[in-house]
């Protein structure tokens, strides 16, 4: 192993577009549903049926080209790649190869080591084929076309990564981006974002490439790491041991942390390609594309200016936020309703995080309504709860998007403000806890901390901490002026 | 003159067009494709360089439907009453084994 | 004379007149396929049932005045490649038997707007790959006009249940000559329209560049006015086009003054029957006397048109076809191991030896390698060959061509040999690349008794000018409107009547 490898990664990215119907007829593209609810003659491939191609696709494959910093070729056609595989209604999938809709592009990523350039080679637009479910009992497989035909958009990166970090990073920006542009929600788990890894290695300082394998089956940027960790390793063992690397599609397992070839001996990789005489080619005239420019949304790098600038929040919390295109729209929302930008920012970095980590969701899935975060900032500021309660509060506003106001009423937990009640409990407290008392007179001014807290326990935690604090103080300082002693004799 | 097709390039052939073609049937199918090649090569006396290819009859461009739903699901019962084995409204196959 | 011995248009009228009601005529067209397909075989599937009811429903709208139009209440037979929602569409394949389409046809639905009463289905080349009608899967048609004799392809079923009187009218549609071929042999007459004019949505394909729907009928007026009715821009089909009018039937006018008739002399040699080529000539003649010019010309290229067409339709009828796979609708084999012996068995035992035939020269042409040498050559021989008929119709308004080198052969003599039988289509398939309209008119007999039709094509959207030179013919000649006397059962024993049916045409 006294040989240097260096890992020379492209990737081939598929994102289902968020149009509201499919690529080539009017079905919904809703995620789920009962299999081939969502289907026609179009989408399963009836004979006679016919595409028609939606526009909100090509806009917003466009708008990716745009940010992906690619030239929109003026005119572009679709080609059918013909094969055959069940989840494929036609046979064949209407792609493009000899007139992609956009060329030449990248983005800049930033690692560790910097920033790095990484180029896009192309991003076209095809069909989603339909789903297979695998029946093992009865060893068939059942075909399912709900998402035949969603439209997708294939973003082919140059080989320009060198390792994982800088893999997730072109990813991460790239995900956001589209994001931002609302062109998808890019969630890999659900599928609307895949990543399929083409990795070769080769001796440091040579110029030729390796033979490349292609890893698919990559559903969270963790298994991409591992993938691209476990492939590399498994070439350059081969390398070393004198064998070569085959080019082929392999699928990696992410529980087994290892990878299997997905060859067949029908799969001819001939796909016979030519143009879709069923669709006319698209022709993208300046004005066109100036329109879809004009409509491109504030991305984020124009975001984090603003945020800085206009809400007057730190860059730190700025650049957490914008993050994810909806904890932004969130935070904006909120922050123009309540007019406390930086206690919106408070909520979403920090309880907000905490438990889209403890639920194991990504900031994207954030589903409650700006408005209730807003109230609840209010009223906390009105003192109608504290901040504890707060916390149980925004829990339930992340979980069910509740509404703080019927929350709290429902719940009964306004916070109790009547100071006779809070001093009955103080009294309380401080009868039972003696020694802390004690501890308060030898001038352990701490131990105040530790009566505050029995004495909202004893309220429910409904009691405003400063009140009870204040409370206690005073009455603290009441028994001293009374009779220092008197603790030690009631202890007994 | 003649074209010989090969053995290999039938079987290739026959793999991407998924027919089982029976021995008599390869050999048929090498003359019938090569007979045609043949004639077809008619077309190399043509100069078309710099000739567009024509996919299209007209010229036309740009034929777009707006993203509005219509009519999903409405022939589901009447699509799937079509496939020769079906279950749980899927259609169901032999058992798929992942291909690249 | 029988209700299938008249024209739509007349039968139509009828119809309106409440001289006779859709159910009747239905009955009739039922009742003369029931005598008549024991020797024609020119359906199919027969639908008598929606076919009643259908005419009860249209007989009802016509009473409310709902339903005025010329073919309200008209029987019409659909070929079998056209989809009908709850009536089996099969290609003429196994492959589709027992296929019910979950919708119809453009086509189709325009037809059945307008009153059209459909019959039944009519036999077909499977998957329209053919010129004889004989790779049907469900057996061949014969020539009404000569049962030993084909009907030609690959429409022979809707053309030899027109020529029959079987039906009023039919619906077909046209690859490669597949309206036009048929239409000459059975002596009746058929139009391939403009590509895109009639929508494909619902036409299970064949050629997807290629392929349109068309009528076949017994008269150029019917023709019009059928076309009329089916065609329509329609969104569902990309490569719809919007036409400027609809107006089909205004083209009717027995003149031909300033009418401007090509005849290509590569037309017009070796290959081409002398009976054939006589009567073909003698339609230019007779518009002339009508106020045309006729002049010759050299179209060339002529020569490539086939080895483009058969690349070219091969190639996108190896990918159209892909989705006959079992898994969907259709015929599944019975015995199988695993996924791809499912689909090469289905495939295999499905298809007919033309089809796999045409199939496996697609899948060649596209393969890795190839593409470039035939599949770009062909369509760039396409781009030149339309280029040809550009500078013929700046010239020119209508083309004139035989639709097919002879008249119908016999039944047998045409699948041996695929080269042979693609050399007769060498007059039609052009149009079909060009995306040119072209007819077909009866305009003779040769000397064993089989009909001869005359081809007139047209610049790209210019049916209007083939219709008027095709309707000034067929007002001054006595082919329009004969019904074969062959395949009448005994004591029905006319000959050919010139004049029948032909009344029609003045209407």
């Amino acid at each position: 192993m006294s040989r240097e490898y260096e890992t020379v990664i492209g990737l081939e990215v598929h994102v289902e577009l968020a149009t509201k119907t499919k690529i080539f007829c009017g079905c919904s593209t809703q995620f789920g549903g009962a299999p081939n609810t969502h289907t026609c003659p179009v989408c399963t491939g009836m004979p006679g049926a016919l595409p028609v191609l939606n526009r909100q696709a090509v806009e917003y494959a466009v708008a990716v080209g745009l940010a992906a910093n690619c030239t929109i070729n003026r005119r572009c056609q679709f080609d059918r790649k013909n094969y055959f595989y069940p989840d494929n209604p036609q046979n064949y999938q209407i792609s493009q190869l000899y007139q992609p809709l956009c060329v030449n592009g990248g983005i800049e990523i930033e690692t560790g080591r910097g920033r790095k350039w990484i180029g896009i080679h192309e991003i076209h637009m095809e069909e989603d084929a339909g789903k297979l479910i695998h029946d093992e009992k009865e060893g068939c497989s059942l075909v399912d076309y709900n998402r035949s035909g969603v439209p997708l958009i294939e973003i082919v990166s140059e080989p320009d990564m060198r390792d994982a970090e800088e893999v997730i990073a072109y990813l991460e920006k790239l995900r956001l981006m589209i994001q931002y542009l609302g062109a998808s929600d890019c969630k890999l788990q659900e599928g609307s974002m895949r990543v399929d890894v083409n990795l070769s290695v080769r001796e440091a300082e040579t110029e030729v490439l390796g033979t490349r394998t292609e890893m698919k089956n990559l559903n969270s940027f963790k298994a991409i790491a591992r993938a691209i960790q476990g492939e590399r390793q498994r070439q350059i063992s081969l390398l070393e041991e004198g064998k070569p690397v085959i080019q082929e599609t392999r699928r990696w397992d992410d529980s087994k942390e290892c990878s299997y070839p997905m060859r067949s001996k029908e799969d001819a990789k001939d796909y016979r390609y030519f143009p879709e005489p069923d669709l006319p080619p698209i022709s993208i005239s300046p004005q066109w594309l100036a329109q879809i420019r004009a409509c491109q949304p504030e991305m984020r790098t124009e975001k984090l200016a603003r945020y800085q600038k206009e809400y007057g929040i730190p860059e730190y919390d700025a650049r957490i936020i914008t993050e994810s295109k909806r904890m932004a729209d969130i935070f904006e929302a909120a922050a123009d309703i309540c007019n406390k930008p930086k206690k919106v920012s408070n909520w979403l970095m920090g309880e907000a995080m905490r438990l889209l980590k403890e639920t194991g969701q990504d900031p994207q899935e954030l589903s409650f309504a700006p408005e209730n975060l807003a109230k609840l900032i209010d009223l906390i500021d009105a003192g109608v709860i504290n901040g504890t309660v707060g916390k149980k509060v925004f829990e339930a506003i992340f979980r069910e998007d509740a509404d703080p106001v019927r929350y709290i009423e429902e719940k009964g937990l306004a916070a109790v403000n009547d100071e006779d009640a809070l001093k009955a409990a103080a009294e309380q407290v401080i009868r039972e806890n003696p020694q802390s008392v004690e501890d308060f007179h030898r001038g352990k001014k701490k131990a105040v901390g530790f009566l505050v807290g029995q004495t909202m326990k004893a309220m429910g935690g409904k009691a405003n901490p400063q009140t009870v604090n204040r409370l206690l103080n005073e009455m603290l300082s009441g028994i001293s002026e009374k009779s220092a002693g008197s603790g030690r004799g009631e202890r007994s | 003159m003649g074209k010989t097709i090969s053995d290999e390039m039938i079987e290739h052939v026959s793999i991407l067009a998924q027919l089982e073609l029976s021995d008599e049937e390869k050999e048929q199918a090498k003359a019938d494709m090569g007979r045609m090649l043949d004639y077809i090569d008619q077309l190399n006396e043509l100069d078309t360089a710099g000739v567009e290819p024509m996919a299209h009859v007209f010229p036309v461009e740009n034929v777009f439907r707006e993203d509005v739903a219509a009519g999903a699901g409405a022939c589901r019962e009447e699509i799937l009453a079509n496939a020769p084995k079906s279950r749980d409204g899927a259609f169901q196959v032999p058992k798929t084994v992942d291909i690249g | 004379m029988g209700l299938m011995d008249l024209t739509a248009a007349e039968l139509g009228k009828k119809i309106r007149a409440g001289e006779v009601s859709a159910v009747e005529a239905a009955e009739e067209a039922l009742a003369r396929a029931e005598v008549k397909e024991g020797q024609i075989h020119a359906y199919i599937s027969l639908n008598p049932d929606y076919a009643l009811k259908r005419a009860k429903q249209v007989q009802k709208q016509i009473a409310d005045g709902t339903l005025s139009g010329p073919l309200a209440g008209v029987p019409v037979a659909v070929k079998d490649n056209i989809c009908t929602r709850g009536i089996p569409t099969t290609c003429a394949s196994r492959m589709l038997e027992g296929f019910v389409p979950p919708y119809s046809a453009r086509a189709v639905e325009n037809l059945e707007k307008a009153g059209a009463v459909i019959i039944g289905k009519t036999n077909m080349d499977e998957f329209a790959m053919g010129s004889t009608t004989e790779t049907s899967a469900f057996g061949v048609t014969r020539n009404p006009w000569n049962l030993e004799h084909v009907p030609g392809g690959s429409s022979g079923g809707s053309c030899a249940a027109v020529a029959a009187r079987e039906v009023s009218f039919a619906l077909a549609s046209d690859t490669g000559g597949s309206i036009r071929q048929p239409s000459a042999f059975c002596g009746v007459t058929g139009l391939k329209p403009t590509y895109g004019t009639v929508s494909r949505y619902g036409l299970v394909a064949y050629g997807s560049s290629l392929d349109q729907i068309g009528p076949v009928a017994k008269d150029v007026t019917d023709c019009a006015a059928v076309l009329e009715a089916i065609a329509s821009w329609d969104p569902a089909d990309s490569t719809s086009v919007k036409r400027d009018s609809y107006d089909f039937t205004g083209a009717l006018k027995d003149d031909a003054k300033g009418l401007r008739i090509g005849i290509p002399r590569d037309y017009f040699g070796a290959g081409l029957n002398p009976e054939v080529k006589e009567a073909v000539l003698r339609v230019a003649w007779v518009l002339e006397e009508k106020g045309a010019a006729a002049e010759e010309f050299d179209l060339s290229l002529v020569q490539y048109a086939i080895p483009a067409y058969y690349v070219i339709a091969c190639a996108e009828a190896s990918s159209n076809l892909a989705r006959f796979d079992g898994v969907k609708y259709g015929y599944r084999a019975a015995e199988y191991a695993g996924l791809h012996s499912m689909y090469k068995k289905t495939r295999s035992e499905g298809f007919g030896p033309e089809v796999k035939r045409r199939i496996m020269l697609g899948s060649f042409v596209l393969s890795s390698g190839y593409y470039d040498a035939y599949y770009r050559k062909a369509l760039q021989a396409r781009t030149l060959i339309r280029q040809a008929f550009d500078s013929a119709f700046a010239r020119f308004d209508v083309i004139l061509a035989p639709a097919a080198p002879s008249a119908a052969p016999r039944l047998g003599e045409s699948l041996d040999d695929p080269v042979r039988m693609y050399l007769g289509d060498i007059y039609t398939i052009s149009a079909n690349l060009a995306g040119l309209p072209a007819i077909t008119v009866p305009c003779g007999m040769d000397s064993a008794g089989l009909p001869i039709g005359a081809q007139l094509i047209g610049d790209c959207f210019e049916e209007k000018k083939i219709l008027r030179a095709a309707y000034a013919f067929e007002q001054a000649a006595e082919y329009a409107g004969r019904s074969p006397a062959a395949g009448k059962p005994a004591g029905e024993k006319t000959a050919a009547a010139p004049e029948a049916g032909k009344g029609g045409a003045q209407g």
